[in-house]
């Protein structure tokens, strides 16, 4: 009798109870209960994550799932950020947009990052889902100002059109004024990365001035100064504000009118932009800092003193992003002002101004680092770029924060050893995921043998992200991470002397991994083909732009190496350096 | 998964070059007998040679230092100090272990001047008088001009001072005794 209860929930109960379950990994375990439980779930899942477009096809995600509001997919490789992948690789959107056309008609949201999105895939968008209303392109490329007016025209209730960071063809700036009168909807608008000065201010201003939930609004660089009160002012309901350009020959009037303006807007908590600041305007933003819990400095060229002085204002800071400047006094002590006023923080980003200046930076050092940790207890995401680093400043900053969950340190010049001792910095990064056991990403960089690796291996277990370059001595450091980081899903690795050993041994652990990237590194053609032939839910790839790899002998070093898992097996769109190990076992058999 | 197949990775011509490194210290770097994958011995000494041959220009690794491309971009028209024009001095304190660096043409006059500086060094400049100097602070402000003598700041008017100004130097009242006004 009891046995049967569990059977006895009608469907639109289960129905009713799995919609309180946002989360992608609880439905995915609810979905793996029966066969009765599988159905529901994918008949009531409204959105979607595919953190790699090409792990499954658009049919097989409409088959499985055919009621799907919101769906998120991501492209190309995390290298390509830094040109690693190169230009025409893939990740292109149009067929899934093709595809979901016709099969989610109310498909609402679509969230894409470094993805190629042509104006035909946003001339699709608009004219097939009448209800969309979010649209995110993170660090995508391929369309032009023309696809954005499309989308504009035809999307009545659009909500959110967030850009960032990626490429746009300017075209025209008429593309703002496409928007209908009777469009009142939007909440979110992010145009940081349009590079041109023909972004129509008029038919921003009343764009911005119909659409009373407007919450989040990032300004291009060509929106001057003296343009910002008049937005503002519009706008006092913002919570999340991007300046353009931050730069004007410093007028009272102006300067009376943008402080009046910054302070009418009572729940304004996160600033960006701040391109080519005039360290003169930064005063105007006092009365709103001490309600700002971020700040995106990181456009802005200001030096450490208005920094400092514009920090102290923001006791509440929790996330702070900046450039650091090179000049020749210790810019350490800035970062020790930072962590004596900020004591929420809980991000921490510096930037480089000049990282390919030849000259030893002597501004910034492991110092600041070290004072912000031993400052701000809070502090969970570090990404700091340095010319010089320590064992014992790593051990420090290790143990101060132990609740870091994202650490990524860029010491600028590759295989730098830890300047006090010359010795590798193994044990400081060591330390770092020893004390740190909630660590999910970690970047490397410095003098590293393999032993940091092993350290790695042992310690890591939460670890889901590791990049790695110029770093280790053999397949033995592979080898650590592979077997030991269980919960490792992205790895990726360059210009480090890892070969066939470690990545044969290790096949299988590959399958339970989203990708694995290499580049200049020593796995060899003959080990990629061996590979693609023993793992068949894989797809090996092998990128070369000079020749193709079986021109060469079989024991050559392979350029650039993508393995993914997938369900879809070898994808149809690769161009001519692109080479599938799949294929190749077709043509020699 | 173990796999039977050994690759022979002797043989082969492995082509990594250390970052920085040109064209011809690769191909001296291959001249030589490649050590085993697992021979450590080898691969320290391999990293010694390495280290003997110096890069002769810093050619730029593709990808590093990981930046993306429009941040790059967004800092490439950042002015020099030549081309705004700034004039750019060192400022000292006695007793501070740095050195600041500003720029005297944002300041109007005297007082901005001063304002920034007690700023930077955290003390209080005093009450100048023409025929005494600075009374009421331990610490007194200095400056260089162009023949090299130092000079008590405040006694010329401001355009000259910048015009003369080489660099700033905030010493102890004690010794500032010496200074005076240059007639």
């Amino acid at each position: 009798m009891q046995k049967e209860m569990a059977y006895s929930f009608p469907d639109e109960v289960l129905k009713h109870v799995f919609s309180f379950i946002q989360s992608d990994k609880d439905r995915n375990a609810v979905s793996l209960v029966c066969k009765s439980w599988y159905e529901i779930e994918r008949w009531c899942r409204r959105k979607v994550f595919i953190g790699n477009c090409y792990a499954v096809s658009p049919r097989m995600v409409i088959r499985r799932f055919p009621e799907v509001r919101s769906i998120e997919l991501k492209g190309k490789p995390h290298f390509a950020d830094f040109n690693l992948v190169p230009d025409g690789w893939g990740g292109y959107v149009l067929q899934w947009i093709a595809e979901m056309a016709g099969a989610y008609p109310w498909l609402g949201e679509i969230r894409l990052k470094r993805m190629v999105v042509t104006d035909e895939s946003l001339e699709l968008i608009a004219k097939s889902f009448k209800n969309f209303k979010v649209l995110v392109l993170f660090s995508c490329e391929g369309f032009s100002t023309d696809g954005l007016a499309a989308i504009a025209a035809s999307c009545k209730n659009l909500r959110e059109l967030d850009l960032r960071e990626s490429e746009v063809d300017d075209l025209s700036g008429h593309w703002l004024a496409q928007f209908p009168e009777t469009c009142t909807s939007l909440v979110s608008l992010n145009i940081s990365c349009l590079g041109s000065d023909e972004v129509s201010f008029s038919a921003l201003e009343r764009l911005v001035d119909r659409c009373p939930n407007l919450r989040s609004l990032q300004l291009n660089r060509a929106v001057t100064l003296d343009k910002i009160a008049n937005i503002l002012r519009r706008a006092p309901q913002l919570v999340d504000f991007g300046t353009g350009n931050y730069a004007a020959e410093l007028q009272p009037d102006v300067f009376s009118n943008l402080a009046g303006a910054f302070s009418s807007c009572k729940e304004l908590k996160s600033l960006s932009g701040f391109w080519d600041v005039v360290p003169a305007y930064l005063p105007a933003l006092y009365s709103i800092c001490p309600r700002l819990t971020s700040l995106n400095l990181s456009y802005a060229t200001i030096q450490s003193p208005d920094l400092i002085k514009l920090v102290s204002h923001c006791p509440r800071l929790q996330r702070l992003l900046f450039l650091i400047q090179v000049l020749d006094y210790v810019e350490d002590s800035g970062l020790e002002e930072l962590a004596s006023s900020c004591k929420d923080l809980q991000e921490l980003r510096v930037f480089p101004s000049d990282p390919f200046g030849v000259e030893p930076n002597v501004s910034l050092t492991e110092q600041g680092l070290v004072a912000v940790s031993l400052g701000c207890p809070k502090l969970q995401s570090v990404l700091y770029f340095c010319r010089r680093m320590s064992n014992a400043a790593l051990v420090t900053i290790a143990q101060n924060c132990p609740n870091l969950t994202r650490f990524r340190l860029c010491i600028i010049e590759p295989k730098t050893p830890d300047y006090l001792t010359l010795e590798p910095l193994d044990a400081g990064f060591g330390a770092i995921v020893e004390h740190c056991k909630d660590l999910r990403r970690l970047s490397l960089s410095g003098l590293l043998t393999d032993h940091v690796f092993e350290y790695i291996g042992t310690y890591g277990k939460k670890l889901e992200m590791l990049s790695v370059a110029f770093a280790g001595d053999s397949d033995l450091g592979l080898h650590h991470v592979l077997s030991g980081c269980e919960s490792l899903r992205k790895l990726e690795i360059r210009d480090c002397p890892f070969g066939d050993k470690a990545l044969l041994a290790n096949a299988a652990k590959l399958e339970t991994m989203r990708s694995l990237w290499m580049s200049s590194c020593a796995v060899s053609f003959g080990a990629c083909k061996l590979l693609g032939q023993k793992m068949p839910k894989l797809n090996v790839e092998v990128i070369d732009e000079t020749e193709p790899p079986d021109s060469r002998p079989e024991s050559y070093p392979v350029d650039k190496l993508y393995i993914y898992r997938s369900v879809a097996g070898p994808r149809f769109d690769m161009p001519p350096f692109v080479w599938s190990m799949d294929e190749a076992v077709k043509i020699l058999h | 998964m173990v796999f039977e197949k050994d690759l022979n990775l002797d043989a082969t011509e492995l082509r990594l070059g250390l970052p920085g490194s040109s064209e011809e210290s690769i191909r001296i770097s291959n001249k030589r007998a490649l050590p085993d994958m697992n021979d450590d011995s080898g691969v320290a000494a391999a990293k010694k040679c390495d280290q003997e041959t110096a890069p002769p220009t810093k050619a730029q690794v593709v990808g590093w230092p990981p930046i993306r491309s429009y941040r790059k971009n967004s800092l490439q028209t950042k002015k020099t100090e030549a081309e705004t024009g700034g004039m750019y001095v060192k400022v000292s304190m006695d007793g501070a272990p740095y050195l600041r660096k500003i720029d005297l043409k944002v300041y109007k006059g005297y007082p901005e001047l001063f304002k920034a500086m007690e700023d930077m060094f955290k003390f209080k400049v005093g009450k100048y008088s023409e025929r005494e100097g600075y009374n009421g602070s331990e610490f007194v402000p200095t400056y260089e001009d162009k023949d090299g003598d130092w000079m008590l700041v405040g006694d010329v008017p401001w355009e000259m001072f910048i015009n003369g100004c080489k660099r700033l130097r905030i010493v102890r009242g004690s010794e500032a005794r010496g200074l005076g006004c240059v007639v």
